[in-house]
């Protein structure tokens, strides 16, 4: 069963900022969710390969030519902060 | 004649014949919107000035002798997280309120280039995260056929669009049954189709193993022509197919005798609706009289479905949700330093599902977790994809129920999100094998609620499910 503290620390590890409210109101959802995935266990998977896509293409590539859109200027207009030497401008970091 | 009544298909006929022009077919849509979607809320964002000037320059092309395709001049909406240049693109989240896309989808510039028309941006759950159209920032998108009920999700915008004749046909996202359950709720035809077919780029992301674009219509020919203008390969979506799509419309009139169709055992569970039951077994009779073979079949691990997908979905989701940090794009909130803009801004932009997906999602990736959680449901999603494989050597298409229920009440599910899970069982299925699938409305309930089944076809193979969709349509007009 996932604990208030667990789901304390995955929040803070998604940048998640949870109210205490929704710390126990999420703590009593996921247990449910999480008793529900318990059921998994009953497959046997021993010599089952894992699925991680579909498609069955390997290596796309195609070849190494630079193409400008031209909307570099929309690209940046898109930051809700300020823009300064073509650059977006955030709160220092160091 | 009622213009919103009429097909896609008839819309194109008329127009091009010259019966009726783009800008009167587009100015039936609008009034039948401005009139009915108060009650509704199918739409996000409408754009009517865009609508009238693209259907006037249909209208030209059509006098120029000029025109680009059979969907040239029909006017279409989109669910809101097709990315559209300079129109609003939310995702219904508050995250991405005024977010305005520099740039289409591909999906968009392909209809664009055919001259669609462009009616408005539909609702969805917000980032599609639902089975409702409940989590959307904009409030519920109601149901066409009683108020009091849900349009399904998370298509709900696009299906409930359809069902009430806003639109000639539109365009919604499928990834564990987006498409297929509110299509069938409002009565609409929906189509999922195989991972691959149609480029994604553009379309902001859900689970990125998962999602697929597809139409949303009034029939199967209808989702037939809108699905040749959008499927193909692109060079932008490195998992796009290199197939060829096939021309769709000539397989729809073949006749469907001899086909052989698989019915599941597994699909039959305890608490499913009985007029669902009496309608999916009304729709093996259908299949019967064109001449069809209904054949038993196993899906063993069908029971794993869900909890698979809710592993691999929201591990997937945890990861696309990242690059919403109030840096690039979307609303902003915060100031002190990169943490508090950062915390912040999702606390502020995300909704309670977006939130209990990324937790889910990391936590089933977490050190402790990643073997008994994600590894295991990446092992089991393969055990479900070879059941699909070992099936169709033996079946041509399978039928199964869409959802277990009719559209059901507004709020009924929204306190219980694995209530709200288990309504996906059906539709889950398909979409971790990769394979395509569609909903076409079959009956009603004593309520009036539509209710659909869902015809399930190999990779690739769309043209097979139109087909027999197309045929079954023509039998219950008759």
């Amino acid at each position: 069963m996932i604990t208030q503290d667990e789901v304390r620390h995955i929040a803070k590890l998604t940048k998640l900022k949870l109210t205490e409210e929704e710390v126990v109101k999420f703590t009593k959802q996921l247990g449910s969710v999480l008793d529900f995935f318990g059921q998994l266990q009953e497959v046997n998977t021993d010599d089952v390969e894992e699925t991680s896509q579909v498609t069955g293409l390997q290596n796309i590539t195609r070849p190494d030519v630079i193409t400008v859109d031209g909307n570099e200027e929309a690209l940046l207009n898109c930051t809700p902060h300020k823009i300064e030497n073509h650059s977006i401008k955030i709160p220092k970091v160091i | 004649m009622n213009i919103t009544k009429l097909t896609l298909s008839e819309l194109s006929q008329k127009f091009q014949d010259g019966e009726l022009t783009s800008r009167e077919i587009t100015e039936a849509f609008i009034k039948n919107i401005e009139d009915r979607d108060k009650d509704i809320n199918a739409f996000v964002t409408t754009t009517f000035d865009l609508a009238r000037e693209m259907a006037d320059a249909a209208d030209s092309r059509y006098q120029n002798d000029t025109l680009k395709s059979p969907l040239d001049g029909m006017p279409i909406d989109l669910k809101d997280v097709i990315s559209t240049k300079e129109v609003r693109t939310t995702a219904s989240s508050k995250i991405l309120n005024d977010y305005q896309p520099p740039f289409d989808a591909t999906v968009w510039k392909k209809l664009k280039n055919a001259g669609a028309v462009l009616l408005g941006k539909t609702n969805t759950d917000e980032f599609t995260m639902g089975a409702s159209t409940e989590n959307s920032v904009f409030g519920v998108t109601k149901n066409p056929y009683d108020l009091t009920k849900v349009a399904g999700g998370s298509s709900g915008g696009p299906a409930a669009s359809v069902g009430a004749n806003f639109s000639a046909g539109s365009i919604g996202t499928d990834t564990g049954g987006s498409i297929r359950q509110p299509a069938s709720f409002c009565g609409a035809t929906g189509l999922k189709v195989s991972y691959g077919r149609v480029s994604r780029l553009g379309t902001i992301p859900m689970a990125s193993s998962l999602d697929t674009i597809g139409p949303i219509a009034k029939t199967a020919e209808d989702c037939a022509m809108i699905l040749q203008i959008i499927a193909g390969k692109d060079e932008k979506d490195s998992t796009t197919s290199p197939l060829e799509p096939v021309n769709y419309k000539t397989f729809l009139e073949k006749k469907i005798s001899g086909l052989k169709i698989g019915v599941p055992k597994e699909y039959i569970i305890d608490g499913i609706d009985s007029e669902v039951l009496q309608t999916f077994n009304a729709s093996k009779a259908i299949l019967e009289d064109l001449g069809a073979k209904i054949i038993e079949i196993s899906l063993p691990h069908t029971k794993y479905a869900v909890p698979t997908y809710y592993i691999v979905a929201p591990s997937e989701i945890s990861a696309n949700m990242s690059r919403f940090d109030g840096i690039r794009f979307g609303t902003k909130k915060g100031e002190k330093d990169l943490e508090e803009i950062y915390t912040e801004t999702r606390e502020e932009g995300f909704g309670d599902e977006v939130k209990r997906r990324i937790l889910i999602g990391a936590y089933s990736l977490s050190a402790g977790y990643y073997d008994a959680f994600y590894r295991k449901a990446q092992k089991v999603r393969t055990l479900i994809k070879q059941d699909f494989e070992k099936a169709f050597e033996d079946v041509d298409a399978i039928l199964t129920p869409v959802s277990p229920t009719p559209a059901f009440d507004i709020g009924q599910n929204t306190e219980d999100p694995l209530k709200m899970y288990l309504e996906d069982i059906f539709t889950i299925p398909a979409s971790l094998a990769g394979i395509c699938g569609l909903s076409t409305p079959i009956g009603k309930s004593k309520g009036n609620l539509p209710i659909g089944i869902q015809l399930l076809g190999p990779a690739f193979k769309e043209e097979l499910i139109l087909q027999i969709a197309h045929q079954m349509q023509k039998s219950i007009q008759k």
